[in-house]
């Protein structure tokens, strides 16, 4: 009994302490719908934890042994049997409805306009590859390929593949626009997880998945909401993945969609970067390449394609036409 | 080693029965076919084990709580572990979660629990003079040795044990060259695992098998303790699901020594493209959890089944709803088996299976939900004795709750999107689960220790045990929901890589450190009084408890075939107890309702014109001598 009420009283306080670091800000839609059915549902437990377990504790104290006192023969009770086996069949009935729409909504296909980025996930790092900003579109790509100077495998006789660029230090996503990732692995199993955005996928080698969302909030606005001028979102792994493991990160930066275009067109096509890639460019679709190639003559791709791991910004982009 | 030490301890009292020859020491308590004595090795081995698989634990909440901490300290026991700046080597942190994981579902909470108690209890409580089959019984046990060597074995070698998390989901178990917990150790888990599966097969069908045709006279499964019942639905879930994950192992043994692709496709890894397509990491995910999923019922039911039996006896009442009881541990095992995918909600399976399987897992609360009520109502108007068992039972009915309602949230797919593999996950699982069971297999060895040894156990240390263990646990368990909640992910190193991780949180760690670390010193009480009993303890009567079951009906030490004469019959249920009109406030099962024409009810009257019926028959038992 004791042990109770200390244990209700250190539970709730220990809650109120900690409660400040719960369920950090959602940035999603689906991120707020999901944390209302989350304390929804701690609403339901928290009550049905604290009536059964004062129950078991009260009745434990009451009913000591008393010497020469009888115990009720008391064997069975269909009704009451049949009230708490219809209450939690109801009450879950309707938890199960709730999650099952969010759960449906939040996983079903990606609106048409939605951007696609991949994201692919390797020991002990992220890659990003972006679609391009000339045909939008992400190029095809065949793990074989993979090597230091195209670490998520595009393939080049693709011309969808010319533009695409890829990144290791940051994600950049538009704010308010529905947002696609397409999710590989290149080694063993990896998860995508934005706490911020409530978005969690594994990433799974040999089986491409994906994650559609719409994040609402910049990161200038999150620094605003949360007081803290260095507020980043951040993407970890949650499937355990070897030694790097707790720090396979990769920052994410939501911003508006005008200076998000605008970061595309700075980004230079791994082609650009990379030209020794061309090579696989089959001789009807050279003359389609060719606007991503550097220059012949000039200085090609300087260090970069030697080091061959960080891609990341920088530079004025040889590409002119406009996005989509 | 483990048989040694529990040999060399029960040697004191052991009496052989007056009708044999004495056995050879071998026999008797080495290789032996006698269920009691099989029961004792698996509970000394699990009870090793057990004090291994913790003290891993212990070490990487010393990591996890106290990152600064400097470490050198556990130098002589891991040696090239602690790294120069006297921190745990990141792969030997995941080695050790890996192997706390393991060794605490598969080597304590299914060998030490059900390999205990459905040895000890099956015969004794349905009235059998064995096991079925007392040579498959032995192998059991000694698969289940062989599979402990070589598990403690690949925790001594030099590139470490198997460290990719207890599911070793692949490719990263698959590729050695991925990870350093996928070599040898990887290689020395999946033997020891398969050693494992073939000691439960073997188990499994000899608890099925005598449950079904070794009753004794009039023991129909409408009066089966609910132990019983509990073992037989246990055996049922093992039988059926460990061969999926022995299938799963092979695979992966495939993958990993013979080139196939099973689970495996379009991987580069250390600057090679491998040739393996055509594979699937997630059909090994499937058949795991195929097993995974009922495995965490196979630690479960028994110790359910356990506090059934201890509740109702300390309670001085029948059990609240007996035959709800039954059917919801059918309803629960049944359920067990199309569940395993809600480990999957996020692993790229198709959405729509997430959502037949969160309905499935959610009905799952209902016959939880009924066992709970039932377990307090038995208690309502009760005459409460508090032995530390009915204290430990009581406390597995608090954890019960306090973790399947948790299991609530995870469930629901749509809130596992973010829980999912958080520290969340960690606290429901532990509490359901772990705690659980482990307070069923203590409350266990406190109620029928008297049965084991002969000797009863101290009270009082019985009673410290307990306080300390309950409140500790809820003091690791319950902040660690918060840790949670917060978003951290499990199976870490380090929290300081990310801003969201970083700067809370530390001190709440290190409290859930100190926590674990003050639980665990608190089971060298137990360690103690459980050693010490079994020597020292003070001389048991024939039925300490008051109990109904059958087997307080044998001797204070039985021997070789249980009871010395006839087995004796049933004619009631095992849960008569504070009958009103009864002399006593208990009935057991033995005593016929001719005998007790005071306390019978209407329709037991009627029971009596069967007694006839029921002494004639003889379907177990055809010498009606322990032999």
């Amino acid at each position: 009994m004791v042990f109770l009420v200390l244990g209700i009283i250190g539970a709730v306080w220990s809650y109120l302490h900690a409660a400040q670091y719960f369920l950090p800000e959602a940035s999603t839609a689906h991120g707020r719908r999901t944390d209302f059915l989350f304390w929804l549902t701690m609403g339901i437990i928290t009550a049905a934890f604290v009536v059964t377990n004062t129950l078991l504790f009260t009745f434990a104290w009451k009913y000591q042994y008393k010497k020469g006192h009888r115990a009720a023969y008391y064997p069975e009770n269909h009704k009451l049997e049949l009230i708490w086996t219809v209450i939690p069949a109801v009450v879950m009935a309707v938890l199960v409805f709730s999650g099952w729409r969010a759960w449906r909504d939040i996983m079903s296909e990606a609106p048409a306009d939605a951007q696609v980025v991949e994201i692919v996930g390797k020991q002990f790092n992220w890659i990003i590859r972006y679609p391009g900003v000339d045909d939008n579109k992400l190029g095809a790509y065949n793990y074989k390929l993979i090597n230091s100077n195209n670490d998520t495998g595009i393939d080049y006789t693709d011309e969808a593949s010319f533009d695409d660029f890829t990144s290791t230090s940051e994600l950049h996503i538009p704010v308010n626009k529905p947002v696609l990732l397409k999710i590989r692995a290149r080694d063993v199993l990896h998860s995508v997880f934005i706490p911020h955005l409530r978005v969690k996928m594994d990433a799974v080698p040999g089986m491409p998945t994906r994650f559609w969302f719409v994040a609402d909030k910049t990161t200038d606005e999150m620094r605003n909401i949360t007081g803290n001028p260095d507020f980043k979102y951040e993407i970890a792994c949650t499937e355990v993945c070897g030694r790097g493991h707790f720090s396979m990160k990769i920052n994410l930066v939501v911003e508006d969609e005008a200076s998000w275009t605008a970061w595309c067109k700075e980004q230079k096509p791994l082609l650009n970067v990379t030209p020794e890639l061309a090579d696989r460019i089959p001789a009807s679709l050279k003359a389609k390449a060719a606007k991503y190639l550097p220059a012949s003559g000039t200085e090609a791709a300087p260090a970069d394609s030697t080091t061959a791991r960080v891609k990341s910004a920088g530079g004025v982009s040889l590409a002119t036409a406009t996005i989509r | 080693m483990a048989t040694v030490t529990g040999d060399s301890a029960t040697v004191a009292h052991h009496i052989e029965h007056d009708h044999h020859e004495p056995q050879s020491f071998w026999r008797t308590y080495i290789f032996s076919e006698d269920h009691k004595m099989i029961a004792k090795q698996y509970l000394i081995t699990g009870i090793l084990w057990a004090v291994i698989g913790i003290s891993l634990s212990v070490m990487f909440r010393l990591q996890l709580g106290f990152p600064n901490m400097k470490l050198g300290f556990l130098r002589p026991i891991l040696g090239g572990w602690i790294n120069e700046s006297d921190k745990i080597d990141p792969d030997f942190y995941l080695a050790l979660v890996t192997m706390h994981g393991t060794i605490m579902v598969f080597f304590v909470l299914t060998a030490g629990l059900s390999g205990t108690f459905s040895n000890f209890l099956i015969p004794l409580q349905v009235g059998a003079r064995d096991m079925a089959s007392g040579f498959l019984n032995m192998l059991s046990y000694w698969f289940f040795f062989i599979a402990s060597v070589v598990m403690l074995f690949s925790l001594f070698i030099e590139t470490g044990p198997a460290a990719g998390g207890w599911v070793v989901y692949p490719p990263l178990s698959a590729l050695p060259q991925a990870h350093k917990g996928s070599e040898l150790g990887m290689t020395l888990w999946l033997s020891s695992m398969a050693l494992f599966i073939v000691s439960q097969l073997l188990g499994g069908i000899n608890y099925i098998t005598t449950v079904i045709n070794l009753r004794t006279r009039g023991m129909s499964f409408s009066k089966l303790p609910l132990t019983i019942w509990a073992f037989f639905l246990t055996a049922i879930l093992g039988l059926i699901s460990f061969p999926v994950l022995l299938s799963a192992a092979l695979l992966l043994i495939f993958d990993r020594s013979f080139g196939t692709s099973f689970y495996l496709s379009e991987i580069y890894v250390n600057g090679e493209a491998l040739p393996n397509v055509g594979g699937s990491p997630i059909l090994f995910q499937h058949l795991f959890w195929f097993l995974g999923h009922p495995e965490v019922y196979i630690v479960l039911l028994p110790a359910l089944g356990l506090t059934s039996e201890i509740i109702a006896t300390n309670s001085r009442k029948p059990i609240f709803g007996y035959r709800a009881m039954i059917a919801s541990m059918i309803g629960i095992a049944f359920l067990a088996f199309i569940v395993w995918a809600h480990h999957m909600f996020v692993t790229g399976m198709n959405p729509f299976l997430g959502s037949v399987f969160m309905f499935l897992t959610l009905i799952i609360a209902v016959p939880s939900a009924v066992k709970a009520f039932n377990y307090i109502t038995t208690l309502w108007r009760g005459n409460i004795r508090f032995t530390p068992a009915m204290l430990f039972s009581i406390g597995l009915v608090s954890f019960f709750i306090s973790g399947g309602l948790t299991g609530i949230i995870l469930g629901n797919a749509a809130l596992d999107i973010q829980l999912h593999d958080t520290y969340f996950v960690v606290a429901h699982f532990h509490l359901v689960m772990g705690a659980a069971s482990a307070f069923g297999l203590l409350a266990g060895v406190y109620h029928w220790f008297p049965k084991m040894f002969g000797r009863m156990m101290n009270e009082k240390l019985g009673y410290v045990h307990f306080w300390l263990t309950f409140i500790g646990i809820y003091l690791v368990f319950f902040p660690m929901h918060y840790v949670g909640i917060a978003g951290f992910p499990r199976r870490y190193y380090a929290f300081t890589s990310y801003d969201f991780t970083k700067n809370i949180f530390a001190d709440m760690n290190a409290f859930i450190s100190l926590a674990a670390i003050f639980t665990f010193t608190a089971q060298f009480i137990f360690l103690w009084n459980f050693f010490y009993s079994i020597i020292k303890g003070k001389r048991a009567t024939q039925n300490p408890w008051k109990s109904n079951t059958l087997e307080w009906t044998t001797p204070i030490e039985p021997g070789h075939g249980n009871w010395p004469g006839e087995i004796p019959a049933v004619y009631r249920w095992p849960y008569d107890y504070s009958k009103p009109g009864a002399v006593d406030d208990f009935i057991p099962q033995n005593v016929p309702y001719s005998q007790t024409p005071e306390s019978n009810l209407p329709h037991e009257m009627e029971m009596i014109g069967l007694e006839k019926e029921i002494e004639a028959q003889n379907l177990n038992d055809q010498f009606k001598q322990p032999h």
